[in-house]
């Protein structure tokens, strides 16, 4: 199954190679890997998917905290989260396929980006299924280019996870305090 | 501390560099020199460290972590840039998979050249990634300190391993202000100390309690962890028997009647049939390698495991066991020993008993005499004469590694270095000088195969310089053995670049200005090991053995355990498993 985890890390050079090498040298397969900046210029966080099994996925967070780097783990693949992906799909959009094809945008609460004499590029942002849905409705008319960023990821509620360089580690995945999709 | 090295003087990175590994009390270090890593050499004279030349960085490498086995300190090699760092790529490795802690400095080209493929310009620190702990990239003189502080409470802490430093060129010249306290290491993510929970503990005690034919599997674990008297107490108390990984010999002592010998694929017989009939093993500090448990499917599948490890990447990596134990191997047996009760399992040790009857007959020293010297004869000889007092034993890799972990009985710890993972060949000479330089007073033999030998030679040449006075046993049968018994068993006898022209090494040793002398015959090989122990320097042995000996026991890569091909025995005609 994907598993999704949350990796913080030391902003520091090289430490995404780190990462990604370990992925490759165990043969982990990285669905979907981003990296990103926080609230502390120190620290950088990563959402990485992976397919695991149970087992597998329990090993890959005792090697991503074997890397020395790496400053906090948490496989949020269980825990209420929102999973954000944003994709910028160009269509092609001739006279008549133009207004079908806003439409459609929409109908996906997307945004048209750029209007072009014989395309559309829409941006969207939501969860993969989202993205995936809209594609496949676009495709009829011709997708020209697309780009995704991969999925960020982050818990529901008053719950933090928060790493720091100063050696303290504060999680609280365990807390109750959920709030609801809106 | 000298006057000038107080907080707030200005030194150069160089400096700083030496001063820091002072600190960290290393007194040796193993390296060879070259442009980008010249100015630490030109720092070297303000320094009390004593410098050992190598011939080659990959030796240097292998030293470091042969001092690193015998002492248990952190061992260091120093290279430049560009083939220097590359040589020391097998070292580093050899040393990660073994869990040796050792710290690499290595020269790299300015910081501003850096990309710009430069002469001898490596990006080693992206080479070496993979195969180290941890590593870093220095560019300034400023990160000098901290990085070194880093590197060897990395290095050795936790599961040790290898650290590499790769230093500009410019952050060795410049200087900066030098202040040791202040550059404490930064390691926030790092934390290698966990400890089991209490429930683990009493679910471990619970299938300890429980278990009627238990065996430990000691490893490597052991030994890093410093365990030996805790891991004896244990067994005694609760009457459990214990066999050895390669790594993990010595770790309990070979005379002890609970001791077993060594598993896996070359483990003797009873020793692997104990572990498929066990009802529980205690996998101790070991990481169950694939030549230790042949086919996964089929391993010990009536056990419950415990498994108690420092890596916590160790556990259910390839057996699934039922009672994980994170921690270091000593605290948690600390923990576990006052709540162990003392069972009678007699009936499990008889039985094992008998597993032993049968392989007697089958050994080697008591096959008829065929007028041939087995390399097992000389291991055997070698170990009747060295066996009082401190003796420590480097072997190479191949068929000789496996007769000596057989046939020398180790009693103590960091008594056999060896290398186990990444089964590297030329291990064992460079190996042997650093365990040499570890400890002076000890009586150290390098036991190597011809190919092996022809690897690291050079090093003859270091420890001549060095005046080091290291004995070296090389087991000479004109093959890559191990390879050959490979072909003789699994491709249809087809010796394919196996047989070995070798020049006449004794020869070769006399021109290093090493005594050296051959033997043919058994009854050379105790005067010959008497007379290399007396002499005052280096002394080469060319023994020439039998050309086509098998190791046996063996498990066939990928099969069971229990499903050993056995030496043919000319008194037993049938035997269970044949």
């Amino acid at each position: 199954m994907l598993n999704t985890y949350v990796v913080y890390v030391e902003n520091k050079p090289g430490v995404l190679t780190r990462v990604a090498s370990l992925f490759r040298r165990r043969a982990f397969n990285i669905d979907s890997l981003t990296v990103g900046r926080t609230e502390k210029p120190e620290v950088s966080r990563m959402t990485i998917t992976v397919d695991a099994d149970r087992d597998q996925a329990r090993r890959i967070e005792a090697n991503l905290y074997k890397l020395v780097n790496v400053l906090l783990v948490e496989n949020i693949t269980n825990a209420p989260a929102i999973i954000r992906d944003l994709a910028m799909i160009k269509v092609a959009a001739t006279h008549e396929a133009r207004s079908h094809v806003l439409e459609l945008a929409s109908v996906f609460r997307a945004r048209v980006v750029d209007v072009a004499p014989d395309s559309l590029t829409i941006e969207i942002t939501g969860g993969e299924d989202k993205i995936d849905g809209l594609l496949e409705v676009l495709r009829p008319y011709g997708v020209l280019e697309m780009v995704r960023t991969g999925i960020v990821a982050m818990r529901r509620g008053k719950t933090v996870s928060q790493a720091s360089t100063n050696g303290d580690v504060v999680s609280d995945l365990a807390a109750e305090d959920v709030s609801h999709s809106v | 501390m000298s006057e000038d090295t107080k907080s707030g003087k200005n030194m150069t990175g160089a400096s700083i560099l030496w001063e820091c590994i002072e600190r960290e009390g290393v007194k040796t270090v193993f390296g060879y020199p070259g442009g980008a890593i010249l100015p630490a050499y030109d720092a070297l004279k303000g320094s009390k460290i004593h410098h050992i030349l190598v011939r080659h960085e990959q030796g240097a490498t292998h030293m470091a972590d042969g001092y690193a086995r015998a002492s248990g300190k952190v061992g260091v090699a120093v290279a430049t840039s560009g083939p220097g760092a590359t040589n020391m790529v097998t070292g580093i490795a050899t040393a990660m998979l073994d869990s040796s802690p050792i710290v690499c400095i290595t020269g790299q080209v300015g910081s501003k050249l850096i990309g710009s493929d430069a002469f001898q310009e490596t990006d080693i620190t992206g080479v070496t990634l993979p195969i180290t702990k941890h590593n870093y990239l220095v560019t300034h003189a400023s990160e000098v300190a901290r990085t070194v502080r880093e590197a060897f409470y990395v290095a050795r802490s936790g599961r040790p391993g290898p650290v590499l430093i790769d230093i500009t060129k410019d952050a060795q010249q410049t200087t900066c202000a030098f202040d040791y306290e202040a550059a404490k290491p930064q390691l926030p993510g790092y934390r290698p100390d966990l400890s089991p929970e209490n429930k683990e503990y009493e679910q471990a005690l619970e299938l300890i309690h429980k278990a009627k034919r238990p065996v430990i599997l000691a490893g490597h674990g052991i030994v890093i962890s410093g365990a030996m008297h805790e891991v004896r107490e244990f067994a005694e108390k609760a009457g459990i028997p214990v066999a050895m990984t390669l790594l993990g010999i010595g770790a309990f002592p070979a005379a002890h009647p609970l001791n077993l010998g060594m598993m896996g694929m070359h483990g003797e017989a009873w020793v692997n049939h104990t572990i498929q009939e066990a009802d529980l093993l205690l996998a101790f500090g070991m990481r169950f390698d694939d030549r230790v448990t042949g086919n996964l499917k089929t391993y010990a599948s009536n056990a419950k495991k415990i498994h108690i490890e420092i890596d916590p990447a160790e556990i259910n990596k390839n057996v699934k066991v039922d009672v994980p134990l994170v921690g270091d191997l000593k605290e948690v047996l600390h923990e576990l020993l006052p709540h162990v009760e003392t069972i009678d399992r007699s009936e499990w040790l008889d039985f094992i008993d008998k597993l032993k009857g049968d392989a007697a007959v089958r050994d080697i020293q008591n096959l008829p005499d065929s007028g041939h010297l087995y390399a097992a004869h000389v291991i055997n000889d070698l170990w009747r004469e060295t066996r009082e007092g401190e003796t420590v034993v480097v072997t190479d890799v191949g068929q000789h590694q496996m007769w000596e972990a057989q046939y020398y009985k180790h009693e103590k710890a960091r008594s056999l270095i060896t290398s186990g993972g990444l089964g590297t060949m030329g291990f064992a000479l460079p190996a042997a000088i650093g365990a040499k330089v570890a400890r002076p007073e000890a009586d150290v033999w390098v036991v190597v195969g011809d190919g092996g030998f022809q690897m690291t030679l050079c090093e003859l040449a270091t420890i001549v310089q060095e005046k080091l006075k290291v004995n070296i046993a090389i087991i000479n049968n004109g093959f890559l053995g191990m390879v050959r018994q490979w072909q003789e068993f699994f491709y249809d006898r087809n010796y394919a670049a196996t047989p070995l022209l070798n020049p006449d090494f004794a020869k070769l040793g006399e021109a290093y200005g090493i005594r050296s002398m051959t033997v043919s015959e058994r009854s050379q090989v105790v005067p010959a090991v008497q007379a290399a122990r007396k002499h005052d320097g280096p002394v080469l042995i060319n023994f020439r053995v039998e050309q086509e000996d098998t190791v046996y026991p063996m498990v066939a890569a990928g099969a069971s355990l229990h499903e050993m091909i056995r030496r043919p025995s000319k008194i037993v005609e049938t035997a269970a498993d044949e």
